[in-house]
C-alpha cells in the first residue's frame, strides 16, 4: 500500500450530508474489473450520477457528516484513489467506509467544521494538522492503529501472519461446537416447509 | 451475604456483560497497544462481488476454506435459470465465484445448487449462522445474522482478503447500544416498521461505533424471520451490526438444519448459548426506548431510510436544502399525504424482506386482488422459493398479475439488471431509497411487504390497515 504522509494540492467540495456510497459509486459499475498495471481504474465512475464541482484534479474533498454511509463497496474507495483524491475531510464517515478507507491509503480526517472551500490545501498526518485555502490551520485526532497503518504504508496480512502462532492456538481453543458440522439431514427443508408447520 | 446469582458471569467475575462483550472477548486473540484486536472469524461469508478480495489475495492460500462459503447472489437472473447469462459481464463475475471456490476449496452455493439464495437468507436456512459466533461478509447487510446472537457485520474487499488469508480481522471494539421496544404490535406492524421507525429516530448516523442490541417485548415476540429484517437495516442506523439475545424462539428455529450441531455438540452449543444473553445490570454505553404500541406502518418520502413516517403522515415542508432536494429526486410536493402518493410498480424480495413469513404477508393482501401496477416477486432463497410454492403463493402473485422470480439481490440493489426506470416510482421491501439505487433517477418508497402489496393492489402508497 502507498503510504501517507502529507500531500499538497488543491480541494473540492461537496456540501452534503449522508453521502452514501452508492453516490460515491453507483452499484452499476461495481462489476467493473479494476487493475491499474493494465490501465483498468475506477476514476471515470467516482460521483458518476453526481455534481461535484471542481473534482478533476482535485486530491482533497471537503464533505458533509455521514460520508461514505450504506454499503460497504470498497470500489468507492477504489474510484476516490484512483481519481487522485487521498483524503477526505468530514465531520463523520460511515464505519466500514473508514475501515476501507485507511486500507487503500485514503486518509480519513474528522473535523466537525472544517471551512467547506474548495482552493489549496495542505495536509501532515505525521503532525496531525491539515490547512484550508482560508489560511486557517486544524489539527485533527486519528485513531493511532489507523495513522501507523497510513504512514507505514503496511502490509496488514503479513503484519497479522507474524502472529500465526497465537491465531492457531486460538483457533485450536475454540468450542467444537463453533465448527461448521458436516451437512445432514437434507430433507430437512421438506420437513420444515410443510403446509401444518408454517401456516401454524 | 448471598452473591446473587445472575450477576454471576461466565467466568465468575461479578461484571455484568453484555451479550457482545462476551462474544468479543471469545473472540479475542490479541490486543494491540494501540487500541485495536485481533478477532478470530467463525464464518466468512463470500459472493460475486467479492472478486477484488480474492484479488487482493494473490498467491496466498484460503486459511480455513472450511469455515467460508460462497454464495452467487448480486449478479445472478431474476429469470429462469435454463439458459445462460446473457449479460456477459454478470455472466463472468458469477463464474469467477465458482473459479476462486473450486480453487480454494470452498463451499460453494451456486447459480443451480438448490441452496443458492440471497447470501443473508440461505446461510441462516443452512444452519451455518448460530448464536455466540463472529461471522463476517463484504456486504454491509451482514448484520442481518445479528438476529441470531451472533456478532456479525459488512466488511470491505481488503478485509474480505485480510480474512480469507487469515481468518481474522482486526477491529477497534465498537461502543454498545441497547434500543429496548416496549409493548406489542399492531395489527400489520412488522419489524420492517420498527426498523424504520428507529432509523427515523436516531437517523443514518445514529448508531454509528456501536453494536445494537435490540430487547423489549415487541422484539422477544418476534419471529426469527422478522428479527433478521430487524437486524438487516442496523447498517440503515449507521451501526456496525445489530443483535437479538438467543431464546426459545431461536433455538426451535436452528434444531435439526443441515449445519447446525448435532447430539453432543448440540447440548454443548446449548449451555453456552444459554449463558449468551446481557447480564442483568449490564451497562450500555448508549440506551433508547421505544414504545411498540405506538408504532404504525411505515414507508420512506425521502431519499435516506431515516426519511420516513408513518403512512398516515404527510410529505415533510421543505424547510431545509435537503428536503428540498430529496423530494426534487422524489417528485413529491410538500404536505402531499403520503397515503394515496400514485407508484408505477412494486418489488417484493431482498435480503431485508424475501423470506416465507414476508411472501406470506404479502400474500394475504393479494389473495383474490389483481394488481393495478406491475411488480416483481423474488423470493430470498431456493427453499423460500420452494416453500412459497408448496402454499401456493406463487399462484397468488402471478394471478395478482406480478412477475414470480428466481433467488437473488435482484430489484434492490439493480447489479443484476433488474432495474427501476428513470422517474419511475417503486414500492419496495428491500432497504435503500437512495439516489439511484434501484437504477439512475430510480425513486423508491421502502416499506413492509403488506404495504407494498397494498400499493400493487391500489397503485398508490396505501395503509395496509384499511385494505385488510
Amino acid at each position: 500500500m502507498t503510504p501517507f504522509t502529507t500531500l499538497s494540492g488543491r480541494a473540492c467540495v461537496l456540501a452534503q450530508d449522508n453521502v452514501d456510497t452508492d453516490q460515491i459509486l453507483p452499484a452499476r459499475f461495481l462489476r467493473k474489473p479494476r487493475d491499474r498495471a493494465k490501465g483498468q481504474d475506477y476514476a471515470a465512475y467516482l460521483f458518476h450520477d453526481l455534481e461535484v464541482p471542481g473534482v478533476a484534479g482535485a486530491s482533497v474533498l471537503i464533505a458533509g457528516a455521514n460520508f461514505g454511509c450504506g454499503s460497504s463497496r470498497e470500489g468507492a474507495v477504489y474510484a476516490l484513489i484512483d481519481a487522485g483524491i487521498t483524503c477526505v475531510v468530514a465531520p463523520s464517515f460511515g464505519d466500514i467506509f473508514a475501515a476501507n478507507a485507511v486500507r487503500n491509503g485514503l486518509l480519513t480526517v474528522v473535523l466537525a467544521d472544517a471551512p467547506m472551500i474548495g482552493g489549496d490545501v495542505w495536509v501532515d498526518l505525521p503532525a496531525q494538522r491539515i490547512g484550508f485555502a482560508d489560511q486557517s490551520v486544524r489539527d485533527f485526532a486519528i485513531d493511532p492503529a489507523r495513522k501507523h497503518q497510513l504512514v507505514e504504508g503496511l502490509d496488514e496480512i503479513g503484519l497479522t501472519l507474524t502472529h500465526a502462532d497465537a491465531i492457531t492456538r486460538h483457533a485450536r481453543d475454540m468450542p467444537a461446537w463453533l465448527q461448521v458440522a458436516p451437512p445432514t439431514n437434507k430433507s430437512f427443508f421438506a420437513s420444515f416447509f410443510s403446509k401444518k408447520e408454517v401456516l401454524s | 451475604m448471598a452473591i446473587p446469582l445472575k450477576s454471576l458471569n461466565v467466568s465468575g467475575m461479578m461484571t455484568p456483560r453484555t451479550m457482545f462483550e462476551k462474544i468479543w472477548s471469545t473472540h479475542e486473540i490479541l490486543s494491540s497497544p494501540d487500541g485495536t484486536s485481533l478477532l478470530w472469524i467463525d464464518r466468512h461469508l463470500v459472493h460475486e462481488g467479492s472478486f477484488h478480495g480474492f484479488a487482493k489475495l494473490g498467491d496466498r492460500p484460503v486459511s480455513r476454506p472450511d469455515l467460508t462459503f460462497a454464495v452467487a447472489d448480486h449478479y445472478v437472473p431474476s429469470h429462469a435459470r435454463s439458459l445462460p447469462i446473457g449479460d456477459a459481464e454478470a455472466a463472468g463475475l458469477v463464474a469467477k465465484l465458482a473459479e476462486n471456490a473450486a480453487r480454494h476449496g470452498i463451499t460453494h452455493f451456486g447459480l443451480h445448487d438448490p441452496r443458492q439464495g440471497i447470501v443473508h437468507v440461505t446461510v441462516p436456512e443452512q444452519g451455518l449462522t448460530l448464536p455466540g459466533l463472529t461471522l463476517v461478509c463484504g456486504d454491509s447487510h451482514t448484520s442481518t445474522h445479528g438476529a441470531f446472537g451472533a456478532l456479525a457485520f459488512g466488511i470491505g474487499a481488503s478485509e474480505v482478503s485480510h480474512v480469507l488469508a487469515t481468518q481474522t480481522l482486526w477491529q477497534r471494539r465498537p461502543r454498545n447500544m441497547r434500543i429496548f421496544v416496549s409493548g406489542a404490535l399492531g395489527p400489520h406492524v412488522t419489524a420492517k416498521d420498527v426498523i424504520l421507525a428507529i432509523i427515523g429516530r436516531i437517523g443514518t448516523a445514529g448508531a454509528v461505533g456501536h453494536v445494537i442490541e435490540y430487547a423489549g417485548p415487541a422484539i422477544t415476540s418476534l419471529g426469527m424471520e422478522a428479527r433478521m429484517t430487524l437486524c438487516n437495516m442496523s447498517i440503515e442506523a449507521g451501526a456496525r451490526a445489530g443483535m437479538v439475545a438467543p431464546d426459545e424462539t431461536t433455538f426451535a428455529w436452528l434444531q435439526n438444519r443441515p449445519h447446525a450441531p448435532q447430539g453432543a455438540l448440540w447440548e454443548a452449543a446449548m449451555a453456552a448459548w444459554q449463558a449468551l444473553p446481557s447480564d442483568d445490570g449490564a451497562v450500555f454505553d448508549t440506551e433508547l426506548h421505544l414504545a411498540g404500541d405506538a408504532l404504525a406502518p411505515m414507508v420512506t418520502w425521502g431519499t435516506s431510510p431515516q426519511a420516513c413516517l408513518p403512512v398516515t403522515g404527510h410529505v415533510p415542508a421543505a424547510d431545509t436544502a435537503e428536503i428540498r432536494d430529496q423530494l426534487a429526486y422524489m417528485g413529491l410536493s410538500a404536505g402531499a399525504k403520503l397515503d394515496g402518493i400514485a407508484v408505477d410498480q412494486v418489488f417484493i424480495g431482498s435480503c431485508t424482506n424475501g423470506r416465507l413469513q414476508d411472501l406470506q404477508d404479502a400474500a394475504a393482501v393479494l389473495r383474490g386482488r389483481r394488481a393495478v401496477v406491475p411488480g416483481l416477486v423474488v423470493p430470498g432463497s431456493m427453499a423460500v422459493r420452494e416453500a412459497a410454492e408448496a402454499l401456493g403463493l406463487d399462484t397468488v402473485f402471478t394471478q395478482a398479475g406480478l412477475t414470480w422470480g428466481m433467488p437473488g439481490c435482484s430489484m434492490c440493489v439493480g447489479t443484476n439488471g433488474d432495474l427501476v426506470a428513470p422517474g419511475a416510482r417503486c414500492a419496495a421491501t428491500s432497504n435503500r431509497n437512495f439516489v439511484g439505487r434501484q437504477g439512475p433517477g430510480a425513486r423508491t418508497h421502502l416499506m413492509s411487504p403488506a404495504m407494498a402489496a397494498a400499493a400493487a393492489v391500489t397503485g398508490r402508497i396505501t395503509d395496509v390497515r384499511r385494505l385488510a
